[in-house]
């Protein structure tokens, strides 16, 4: 399908999440995970899901993604639905292909954004690496792969769950400033789950808090930063103070 | 497996799969300087025994070149390379079938256990003189009998291999819109490959041996029967001139197509 960049805004998703429950197993109780989470996520937007472990953040996007089905809810898309990518905690790359074939297998046969591969390897800085296997590559590099690998879809709708985690912090600063990067050149609605509450502050636009008991949503807030103020760590970590107060 | 279609980007493969006529004429040297040192040993032990039940590895040379020249080598051995490529070739595909549904389906792997161990326990001899019995003296029945010793273990690789398929990959292949055919060639099958390769050089080396139980039994050719004609003249040179034949038929097989699939397979482990 044609990437609708610059064409159209898109439109909102809606996200209605009733109840979901893990299910008894063995001796574990069942377990309520999300209860009344009820959202709408403006097209173009960085929205930021934060929360500590285990307040259900992972699932959300599980369920949003289509990969948990079920639950109590309504998800709608709307037509970017199909433009979905899911950038997940791990990098799950094919480790029996090499960088270059596992971001051309997300492209159909024949596509003509196979021609943009060697670009966009050039861009994450994996030239010298794009015809290595994945497990001869640091978990710095194999991140940058997976970037590569959901950025070349040119995707509507960009989910990514604790992607920068474990990661020392010059690394996962540098793959944060890739991130914003490739996404003021390819805008497009990105949700993105962190327990990270400095990184939350300087890659969201707006910031959604779960938290745990509640299991819905605690928080709503918009960040107001600019670009320049959220590389200043003075910045960031006065608008993260006004923002979390009261936690 | 073939790379991915483009291969617009010209940046040298990792050092590894570039060393590979090295690598082939280092495994070969050893291949054959460790045989060399057993013939060596064979030859010294036979001369000093000098025992008519234990010949020198030259006088076995004698009789394979004789068997050779006259024509019962290539009888024999073709008999059986073609049982044997029969019995490995169905019970590979059935015994990955099985097991493939054995670790996709827990109802299935918890009724089907029970049959599996007791076919794994089941004694070759049973099989084999079952088989002839009931479905007569034929060479349909040696390769039955052969395949169902061998099916219960390639089931059970299999099912390891199946139970072990990544949660993970799968779905990144379902987020990425991988299609079926995509996700079995590039994320299922690569994953099988190491378990299937198991079962495959485990397998040629137990199925062969079955073979030649299954014509000692109840055919007319074939090593097997040959060994058995060979046993009652207690013709321990011929005996051993077989054995040899087929040894080094296996290696051969083993060396030029199982290990450097295996190789493959696993290129891009670390």
């Amino acid at each position: 399908m044609a990437p609708l960049n610059g064409m159209n805004v898109g439109t909102p998703i809606h996200v209605l999440v009733k109840r979901k429950t893990f299910p008894a197993v063995g001796d574990r109780q069942a377990q309520l995970v999300l209860r009344d989470v009820s959202f709408e996520v403006a097209p173009r937007s960085f929205v930021v899901i934060t929360g500590p472990s285990g307040c259900g953040k992972s699932t959300l996007l599980n369920i949003i993604a289509g990969l948990d089905t079920d639950y109590e809810g309504e998800i709608d898309l709307g037509p970017a639905k199909d433009s979905l990518t899911f950038i997940f905690q791990t990098p799950r790359l094919l480790p029996w292909r090499t960088v270059y074939e596992n971001i051309a297998l997300v492209l159909p046969d024949g596509d003509p954004r196979r021609a943009e591969i060697p670009a966009m390897i050039d861009r994450v800085g994996l030239a010298e690496a794009a015809n290595a296997y994945p497990e001869r590559l640091s978990l710095g590099m194999q991140r940058r792969a997976a970037l590569a690998r959901g950025f070349i879809l040119q995707p509507e709708i960009l989910l990514m769950d604790e992607p920068f985690v474990s990661l020392d912090d010059p690394t996962a600063t540098s793959l944060r400033e890739l991130l914003m990067e490739l996404w003021h050149s390819q805008p497009t609605t990105v949700l993105f789950v962190t327990h990270d509450r400095s990184e939350a502050i300087q890659l969201g636009t707006r910031i959604l808090r779960l938290a745990p008991g509640e299991a819905s949503v605690a928080q709503d807030a918009v960040v107001n930063l600019n670009e320049a103020e959220r590389r200043d760590r003075a910045a960031v970590l006065a608008e993260q103070n006004r923002i979390f107060a009261a936690t | 497996m073939a790379p991915v279609s483009t291969r617009a980007f010209s940046i040298p493969r990792p050092a590894s799969s570039s060393l590979g006529i090295n690598a082939t004429l280092q495994r070969l040297a050893w291949l054959v300087g460790s045989l060399l040192v057993f013939a060596i040993l064979w030859q010294i032990i036979a001369e000093f025994l000098q025992n008519r039940y234990l010949p020198t590895p030259v006088a076995v040379f004698d009789v394979l070149m004789r068997e050779a020249r006259n024509g019962e080598l290539w009888k024999h051995t073709s008999a059986t390379l073609l049982r044997v490529f029969f019995a490995f070739v169905i019970s590979m595909f059935i015994g990955t079938a099985i097991g493939l549904v054995l670790g996709r389906y827990k109802t299935a792997d918890r009724f089907f256990d029970a049959w599996l161990i007791l076919f794994l326990n089941l004694p070759a001899l049973v099989t084999i003189t079952l088989c002839y019995i009931w479905f007569g003296l034929t060479d349909a029945a040696a390769v039955t009998a052969v395949a169902l010793n061998k099916i219960p273990n390639v089931a059970v690789n299999m099912r390891e291999g199946a139970r072990s398929l990544s949660k993970d990959l799968s779905e990144m292949a379902i987020v990425y819109k991988f299609g079926w055919w995509k996700t079995l060639r590039h994320v299922t099958i690569p994953q099988l490959a190491p378990f299937s390769a198991a079962a495959a050089r485990s397998g040629l080396a137990l199925v062969w041996k079955i073979v030649l139980v299954v014509e000692a039994f109840g055919r007319s050719n074939g090593v097997g029967y040959k060994l058995t004609i060979a046993f009652q003249e207690f013709d321990v040179t011929t005996i051993l001139a077989y054995a040899l034949a087929f040894i080094l038929i296996v290696q051969f097989i083993e060396f030029t197509i199982l290990q450097p699939l295996q190789a493959r397979v696993s290129a891009w482990r670390r």
